[in-house]
């Protein structure tokens, strides 16, 4: 709703202190609400600079693409982004460079706010990590980060609010640094009898058992 | 924007290739990538010209070459749009049945109503473009296939067009009409076809030239002067030889000329408008056009549009070389050739692959293969089955290119 995509039956959206409605992507886009998708939309066939000023490429009847590259390049060494070559079509791309080249794309508009919808889920181990470091200098540059995710480390690692929708509800709002995992996944699955917590009590009670080996504590 | 303060280990910066690597090594690359460009084309107009010259001598005559150019330029003009279409993910099977319509419409006009030629194909041109608007209405509000809305209008408009022929069924072009002349007779006086050359050349050479200036400014790697200077001597030698060659015989025709005018602007509408950015989107992502805002509904619309408006002036351009605008106009393999020619020349039936020249390299070696069999005096039944082959040779190295770049990590 925020990006535009679907609309809301009730209730009203407040964005910087008074009440906006958001009709279309590119209404929040005016806004400065910029959204990542899961899929990313990127076009495979165009390449990184195309990509980046897809539906926005600078003088539309003559394009400017010695700006369009400039900008490109400035953006994404800004995000430290590795893509060695902006002219190849996004389908040579890694996983972790679609998803910079994703993120590099929403912040074309200067947002005030990104929303990453499950910015991690079809990551590596080294790729994810890359894009958690470019969500920390997303947020040193001032803008704000909304990530959507599943992965607990992930949440804990960059957030410092962690907020719980359960069944289109909101079923509480976390401090990232007080919280732990387990109160989380309560939030989340609505029981505080589930595997996480079962696997920490037992930890717990074997540790003051004094047993020492073998209680897969990992 | 704001600042994002951290900045990269200076080792991370401007570590950029060239902007196109050049050379041998890096052209086999690309092979292997999948990434075939005009190659297989080009490497295929060349055997197929090499054997009908040994099969017969008067293939690659002046006067032959000359023919055709000229009958290029039709099925070209026809191609150029369906590959318009190819590019956005859709095709367009009724381009023949359209272009028929349109010849049919203009003869009517021009002819039976009186018309001037300047009104009458405007008009045949305007009523396809409201075709096209109708397949683009049904496409984007009803949802329907294009191949199936295509395929309805191929029949429906195949009707219309016999039935605005009426009883007489055909209806002849005067000989001395300008469009008639414009399509047989006239040709360029060599020195405003020399001129062009040089013109064509220059424009590559300062395009280039700029856009390198430009980049260099903007502290981006650029060509060489010397690779510019190469390529548009090229490109100069390759036309001052073409035109001399022509020359020989009745020369450049005019016909031809705005087939290529025709190529040279929608190349320019592809590759440096937004349009056409969005047109590739399209065709490569379509959820991923609508979320970056493009208006996709409307771009199928121009693409429709401008395929069927563009089928219209191949129509009147093949009734203006016959003198005449008959039943048959358009039908037999009009149809099948435009969209062949599309797909030879390099453009994906996948969507967001290909550009304008594409158009121009299927149809020559469409016509190339049609003229040689002609002239060894096979009739169509041998036509029909080479470009037949030749067709599914084109698509399968399309297929087996989109495969390539899928085990290289590019599709």
């Amino acid at each position: 709703m925020l990006s535009g995509v679907h609309q809301p039956d009730a209730g009203t959206i407040t964005f910087d202190g008074r009440p906006v409605t958001i009709p279309s992507p590119a209404a929040a886009q005016q806004l400065g609400i910029a959204t990542v998708f899961q899929d990313l939309a990127l076009c495979e066939n165009l390449n990184v600079i195309e990509n980046l000023f897809l539906g926005r490429e600078l003088r539309g009847m003559r394009l400017d693409d010695v700006a369009m590259e400039v900008r490109s390049r400035e953006l994404l060494r800004r995000l430290s982004a590795k893509i060695p070559k902006l002219s190849v079509p996004v389908a040579a791309l890694s996983g972790g460079q679609r998803q910079t080249v994703a993120i590099a794309r929403s912040l074309l508009g200067d947002p005030k706010i990104v929303i990453l919808d499950e910015p991690t889920a079809a990551l590596g181990v080294a790729q994810t990590a890359e894009v958690l470091n470019l969500i920390d200098r997303l947020r040193e540059g001032g803008h704000g980060v909304i990530m959507i995710s599943h992965n607990m480390d992930d949440v804990l690692s960059v957030a410092d609010t962690v907020a719980v929708l359960r069944l289109g509800r909101n079923n509480g709002v976390f401090d990232a640094v007080e919280a732990t995992t387990e109160q989380i996944v309560t939030a989340i699955t609505g029981a505080a009898d589930n595997a996480v917590t079962r696997r920490k009590r037992r930890a717990r009670r074997a540790v003051a058992a004094g047993a020492q080996e073998g209680t897969g504590n990992e | 924007m704001s600042d994002l303060s951290t900045a990269p280990p200076l080792a991370e910066q401007e570590q950029y290739e060239p902007e196109e690597p050049a050379g041998l090594r890096a052209l086999v690359t690309r092979f292997r990538g999948g990434d075939l460009g005009v190659v297989p084309v080009v490497a295929g107009l060349v055997v197929i010209w090499t054997v009908m010259q040994i099969l017969n001598p008067v293939f690659l005559s002046s006067v032959n070459l000359v023919n055709l150019t000229l009958e290029c330029a039709p099925v070209g003009v026809i191609a150029l749009g369906v590959g318009l279409m190819l590019l956005v993910g859709q095709i367009d099977l009724s381009v023949g049945s359209l272009s028929g319509l349109s010849a049919a419409l203009t003869a009517i006009l021009f002819v039976d109503q009186g018309l001037s030629p300047w009104l009458a194909v405007p008009a045949s041109v305007a009523a396809a473009a409201i075709i096209g608007l109708l397949y683009a209405l049904v496409f984007n509000r009803l949802g329907v296939p294009s191949f199936v809305i295509t395929l309805a209008g191929l029949l429906g408009f195949l009707g219309v067009q016999l039935w605005v022929l009426g009883s007489k069924g055909s209806i002849n072009l005067p000989y001395d009409s300008g469009l008639v002349t414009f399509a047989q007779l006239d040709f360029l006086p060599s020195w405003l076809s020399y001129t062009l050359a040089v013109v064509a050349a220059g424009w590559l050479f300062a395009a280039g030239y700029l856009r390198a200036r430009d980049r260099r400014a903007a502290g981006l790697p650029a060509a060489s002067l010397r690779g510019l200077v190469l390529r548009s001597a090229v490109l100069l030698a390759g036309l001052g030889l073409a035109v001399w060659y022509l020359g020989r015989a009745r020369g450049v025709g005019w016909m031809f000329v705005l087939f290529l005018a025709l190529v040279l602007a929608t190349h320019y509408l592809l590759a440096r408008t937004r349009f056409g950015k969005s047109i590739y989107a399209v065709g490569g992502n379509v959820e991923a056009a609508r979320r970056a805002g493009i208006n996709v509904k409307a771009v199928y619309t121009s693409v429709f549009v401008l395929c069927t408006s563009l089928a219209a002036v191949g129509g009147v351009l093949a009734a203006a070389r016959l003198a005449a605008a008959n039943q048959s106009t358009g039908g037999g393999d009009v149809n099948l050739n435009a969209i062949a020619a599309a797909v030879i020349g390099g453009t994906s039936l996948f969507g967001g692959r290909g550009n304008a020249f594409a158009a121009l390299l299927g149809i020559v070696v469409i016509q190339s293969i049609s003229s040689g069999l002609t002239l060894l005096n096979l009739n169509s039944s041998f036509r029909y089955m080479v470009t037949g082959a030749v067709l599914l040779l084109a698509v399968a190295l399309d297929a087996a290119a989109r495969r390539s770049r899928a085990s290289h990590g590019r599709a």
